[in-house]
């Protein structure tokens, strides 16, 4: 394909707002899990007993006013993490390039702002269980919350639609936008995602006895499930020009599969995380070979470990380094491809390969990719894999012009 | 730096197959028939039956998954394509708001019985989910969500495919009822699916079926006129329907909303 300029991208999570947060603590190998302190909205009930990636500071954020119509808590979190890393500037400069009907806003969650649904649910009013009148607001209640609040925050006016294929979404928004530039449709793409702590997602995988109640292991032999984490993060994607910069970031291949097996366990065999991450590879034009850092998905539940480590034995040679960072932030859902894809493109910028976090005995299904220490190498391209609930499956690469 | 500013693509596409499922018109056949002033059908099913899933699953399938699937099938067929050689993109405003109903009432009352398959049932891509899982397709799926510029995301998802190389591809649009609470906030009625296969011009399959053209412009695109779209409003999908009314009744010109003031304009050229 042809490569896509990264004009500029960031991360927020529980390890803080920005990629030098992010880049320091997965240096200093900190993590940002923390006792579950998200209180249900049920009364009586107590928080589930696990760890959480939870981002602080959320509760002390109001949107500013002119956007007060959008409050709740994913879309706070949408606009922090909409201003570091010089990510106005790069939209600023897209629309003055290309003009803002031409900048699509491709956004991935998993569960927008359903937060804001289950509050409403949990503070009905009168016999006739009415909303009540601070929550009665339509466009938080579907899962386009996210891209049209991005929208109405940046002013882009191109293309909006918001991708939910659970935890694949915020990596599927680099392929579609590579396709939407692509086909003409637009020049500049506004990519990312957004994910919040809720019910619905602590619960639900609690239902599905997924959460680990202590802080997740992966590629563990000990590992029982994951950390689950909130985190939003966003890039600008732009079509290259004829000269780009040397060093200067692009992503260069993405793929796609299914799995074709169950809603929530992985094709027993990797088959679908394979095919994605070979497509990737093919649309890149490399060989697995020269990839320097793979971002694993990596939950830390049984099933995942397994069949990730199994599928990256059977594509890469034991040169690669290969990682789970959900150790560092847990696992943010619908957010987790975008942030581990900064988490890769940091490794590309800076040589500084995170390994996995608490992990200590490894899985003996490991291959010799998966590696849980730190490492420092020059690498010139990196991956990342999403894989989510439906058997959707994403791979990404990166490299440096 | 230079000016990269393009003129506005325009993206094209032959339509080989199409599936269609509302309460009263259970095909395409009936869909079509009534949009030429014909009636619905007396006896038709209250619930769709996609033959895809076990039957076990295709008793316990959340509406909109079950309809989604059925008309993704009947577009399959009418194209003439294996439904596990393509890949999908499923548009819908909501997802099942019946499952969100249910988790939120859940986690307000006693969060710790939510039901495991309720929840994995809860992902906007549920729909999709099923879908590879019955066809066996192993082909990239996705779901997409933009109110009722949902179905038009769609399509230029869809079109944006075909360009980067694929033969063909399958575009769903579906939205169920809204369910309890949900209802006040988020309005919608009724049971709806929609689906084409849609093909590169230079690599059409075996049907004949019109040629698709479609562009972004500026404007409303206005409530759609056709008797398809007369017939579901209120339903969060029925943005989609004033193409299905062109295709019924051979009309060549119409304008989905695309969302922000912005609309896709659609021209049909019928064989």
């Amino acid at each position: 394909m042809p490569p896509l300029a990264i004009r500029a991208y960031t991360a927020t999570t529980a390890l803080g707002r920005g990629l030098d947060a992010q880049a320091r603590a997965l240096r200093e190998r900190r993590s940002g899990l923390r006792r579950n302190d998200f209180a249900p909205l049920a009364p009586g009930e107590a928080p589930l007993d696990c760890w959480i990636g939870r981002v602080e500071g959320v509760e002390e954020a109001p949107l500013p006013a002119h956007l007060a119509a959008w409050e709740c808590r994913n879309n706070r979190l949408a606009w922090l993490s909409l201003q570091p890393d010089g990510l106005p500037e790069a939209i600023a400069a897209a629309v003055a390039r290309h003009g803002a009907e031409r900048v699509a806003v491709i956004v991935g969650t998993s569960t927008s702002s359903i937060g804001a649904t289950e509050e409403a649910y949990a503070r009905l009013e009168g016999e006739d269980r009415q909303f009540p009148a601070d929550l009665s607001r339509p466009l938080l209640h579907t899962p386009h919350s996210l891209g049209a609040f991005v929208a109405a925050a940046t002013g882009l006016s191109g293309p909006c639609v918001t991708v939910a294929t659970a935890c694949s979404s915020s990596a599927k928004v680099f392929a579609q936008a590579a396709r939407l530039i692509h086909a003409g449709l637009a020049d500049a793409a506004l990519v990312g995602g957004v994910d919040t702590l809720c019910g619905s997602v602590l619960f639900g995988f609690n239902s599905l006895q997924l959460v680990s109640s202590a802080p997740c292991l992966p590629f563990d032999a000990h590992r029982v499930g994951l950390s689950l984490g909130e985190a939003g993060g966003f890039a600008v994607l732009e079509r290259c020009d004829a000269d780009e910069a040397p060093g200067s970031l692009q992503l260069r291949g993405y793929g796609e599969s299914s799995d074709a097996h169950h809603m929530s366990s992985p094709h027993p065999e990797g088959l679908g995380a394979r095919l994605a991450m070979i497509d990737a590879l093919a649309r890149a034009g490399i060989g697995a070979e020269r990839v320097g850092y793979l971002n694993l998905h990596g939950t830390a539940t049984p099933a995942n470990d397994q069949i990730e480590a199994f599928a990256v034995a059977s594509l890469f040679p034991p040169t690669l380094h290969a990682s789970s960072t959900k150790g560092w932030t847990g696992h943010t859902l619908g957010a987790a491809g975008i942030v581990e894809s900064a988490i890769a493109l940091l490794a590309l910028q800076h040589g500084h390969l995170p390994g996995i976090l608490n992990s200590r005995v490894p899985d003996p299904a490991n291959g010799p990719q998966i590696r849980f220490d730190n490492a420092d190498a020059t690498i010139d391209y990196a991956m990342n894999n999403s894989f989510g609930f439906g058997g959707n499956n994403c791979s990404l690469v990166f490299a440096r012009a | 730096m230079s000016d990269s500013r393009q003129t506005p693509a325009v993206l094209s596409a032959v339509i080989e197959g199409i599936g269609y499922w509302s309460r009263g018109l259970p095909s395409w056949d009936a869909a079509r028939a009534y949009a030429l002033g014909g009636a619905e059908l007396a006896d038709a099913p209250s619930r769709p039956s996609p033959l895809l899933l076990a039957a076990n699953e295709r008793r316990r399938a959340p509406e909109t998954v079950a309809v989604a699937l059925d008309v993704a099938l009947a577009a399959c067929q009418a194209a003439g394509r294996d439904p596990a050689a393509l890949p999908s993109v499923f548009a819908s405003s909501h997802g099942d708001m019946a499952i969100t109903d249910y988790m939120c009432a859940t986690l307000a009352s006693e969060p710790r019985t939510i039901s495991p398959t309720r929840f994995h049932n809860s992902v906007h891509n549920a729909a999709a989910g099923y879908w590879t899982i019955g066809a066996g397709a192993m082909r990239p799926a996705t779901a997409l969500s933009a109110l009722d510029a949902s179905f038009a995301q769609g399509l230029i998802e869809a079109l944006a495919q075909l360009a980067a190389g694929d033969d063909a591809v399958l575009l769903v649009g579906y939205d169920g009822a809204a369910t309890g609470p949900l209802a006040q906030v988020a309005a919608s009625r009724g049971l709806l699916g929609a689906a084409l296969v849609l093909a590169r011009p230079d690599r059409r399959g075996a049907a004949a079926g019109p040629l698709l053209r479609a562009r972004f412009g500026e404007g409303e695109a206005g409530i759609g006129d056709g008797k398809l779209s007369a017939r579901e409003t209120g339903n969060a999908s029925a943005a989609m329907l004033p193409l299905f009314d062109a295709l019924a009744t051979r009309h060549d010109r119409l304008a989905l909303p695309a969302g922000a003031g912005r609309i896709l304009q659609v021209e049909l050229a019928h064989d």
